[in-house]
């Protein structure tokens, strides 16, 4: 007797799963949250706070905002960041400053979480939303944040 | 000469290596079986494969630095493990978080359990051989990481929470999506016991498979669903209320079978107690700051410290050893993953290994978390 009732229900079981499934083939594209990534480049947006990768603003004049502190060469775990740094003449006073030459960024061994950027005090450095980042070559992905002949800005102090 | 026949044919014990690659040992963990035909008579799992020693960086990193660590070690539920570190920093430095964070931190921990037991109940599907519940189960995990992607940057690897509060506030479309979410979960739960738990095939591969005892359970000291599907409350959340689980009411989830079965039940009832948690915390959280200011470089007072919260698997404790520097000298973490794969061989043994598979993947084992 139990041979015929383990077929019926193996048989009703099979189809109680069937009825879920069944039901998406016939509503299939309602909800689907699939993407044709290479071709949706174009509308392709991540969200605001995403982490792709540090990258350093620089505004018309070639001017950024980092004042050379190293807080976030500190604050980094793995030493992603190193910043090769000089003493120059302050225009308006006259008195040696502190100014970056090299704000160097291996993004090979960033773990992007994100401690550099809340050490900053002068907001220099932000979150750049891109996401394709592999390369053919390693040394590729070291690079160097301020752009040549940039400078800082005026009146940034940290 | 005639043959002979032997008469006393035995069969006879032999050594097979399940993993490090096999697909189902989700990661690098290699299972030494001496079996008897198909019969497992020993099992002695091997570590060490993607050991990335980080107790010992602990100690050379600063407190704020070790939280992104964590991230790494359970990775299904990286920010309840960034809270446990959290936690027991504040404790240290005797800070007191604003309501705001308590409650932010309860909901985000509660997403993350969801998450990681959906993600459980994809693969465990497709260990049994039911595919189709992997590509449901992470349809709908989607959605968590889409919420946790807009408020936190990152979809796995959050390092969300800092020592004294979070990074930065929630995302302002925060509470609306996981209000969307829930609504869209509670009609995926049911489907997903219509598809996968009533089905003849998987029942007979879960009911009455690795049955373990509740003394079992405590000698071996496993936590979370493993041991809560033998009877055992073992609930963090319950026994020693950490951040805002004390303002809400859920039940623990318990099962007494000990079996397969039974925790896959668990899970499945943690899933509607975490639904019933972030629905009671969504609509008022409080206004506030969403930090507390620390120094830049924190310095824990002389002594021991100890810490310990509900991940998704189970226990995870923190131990600190502080002599007043700003490293610790010893940072220890008690991993869920660890004790409760401890119990493996008492589950398997007698069993088929067929049915090890099924054991495995119920005892939900995270090698990052085991190795650490």
């Amino acid at each position: 007797m139990s041979y015929f009732s383990d077929i019926y229900n193996g048989i009703k079981t099979l189809l109680t799963g069937m009825s879920v499934t069944g039901g998406y083939f016939i509503r299939a594209r309602k909800g689907a949250l699939t993407q044709q990534y290479p071709d949706n480049r174009e509308t392709l947006k991540m969200f605001d706070r995403f982490r792709g990768e540090v990258i350093m603003p620089h505004d018309d004049v070639n001017e950024h905002r980092c004042t050379g502190c190293q807080k976030c060469e500190i604050a980094c775990p793995n030493g992603t960041i190193e910043i090769i740094w000089d003493r120059g003449i302050d225009e308006e006073t006259g008195k040696k400053k502190k100014k970056i030459d090299q704000h160097i960024y291996h993004l090979g061994m960033c773990t992007m979480c994100g401690l550099c950027i809340e050490a900053c005090p002068t907001d220099a450095i932000v979150w750049a939303q891109n996401y394709e980042n592999s390369v053919y070559d390693r040394t590729s992905l070291t690079k160097v944040l301020n752009q040549p002949g940039s400078k800082v800005k005026a009146g940034i102090e940290d | 000469m005639e043959p002979t026949v032997k008469s006393n044919i035995k069969t006879e014990e032999y050594f097979i290596n399940m993993g490090p690659q096999h697909p189902a040992t989700h990661g690098v963990l290699r299972m030494m079986l001496t079996i008897d035909g198909e019969i497992i008579k020993n099992v002695e799992p091997d570590l060490g494969y993607i050991h990335r020693s980080i107790e010992k960086m602990c100690e050379r990193d600063s407190y704020q630095q070790i939280v992104h660590l964590t991230d790494r070690m359970d990775y299904l539920s990286s920010h309840i493990n960034n809270e446990a570190v959290c936690l027991v920093v504040e404790k240290a430095l005797e800070i007191d978080v604003p309501e705001r964070v308590k409650v932010i931190r309860t909901i985000i921990g509660e997403l993350t359990r969801i998450a990681s037991h959906c993600l459980w109940w994809g693969v465990m599907g497709m260990d049994v051989g039911a595919l189709t519940t992997y590509f449901y189960a992470f349809r709908d995990r989607e959605l968590i990481n889409d919420i946790f992607e807009e408020t936190c940057g990152a979809r796995l690897t959050m390092n969300y929470n800092i020592p004294g509060g979070l990074m930065f506030d929630i995302h302002p479309n925060f509470v609306k999506r996981t209000k969307e979410f829930i609504a869209h979960f509670k009609t995926k739960i049911p489907e997903y016991d219509r598809l996968l738990k009533g089905n003849v095939i998987f029942q007979k591969r879960t009911k009455g498979i690795g049955v373990l005892s509740p003394e079992d359970a405590i000698s071996f000291g496993a936590s979370g669903p493993v041991a809560r599907g033998s009877g055992v409350n073992c609930d963090i959340r319950k026994i020693h209320p950490y951040s805002a689980y004390d303002l809400v009411k859920f039940e623990e989830a318990l099962q007494t079978d000990g079996d397969c079965l039974a925790r896959y039940k668990v899970r499945i009832q943690e899933m509607w107690q975490s639904l019933s948690i972030i629905e009671q915390l969504i609509d008022n959280i409080p206004e506030g700051d969403t930090k507390v200011a620390t120094k830049a470089v924190i310095k824990l007072p002389k002594g021991e410290y100890y810490q310990r919260v509900e991940t998704a698997r189970g226990e995870l404790g923190c131990y600190v050893n502080s002599t007043g520097t700003k490293n610790p000298y010893r940072f220890k973490f008690r991993s869920p993953g660890l004790s409760n794969l401890g119990v493996i061989n008492s589950l398997a043994t007698g069993s088929k290994i067929g049915d090890l598979v099924a054991i495995m993947a119920t005892i939900d084992i995270v090698v990052p978390d085991i190795d650490r």
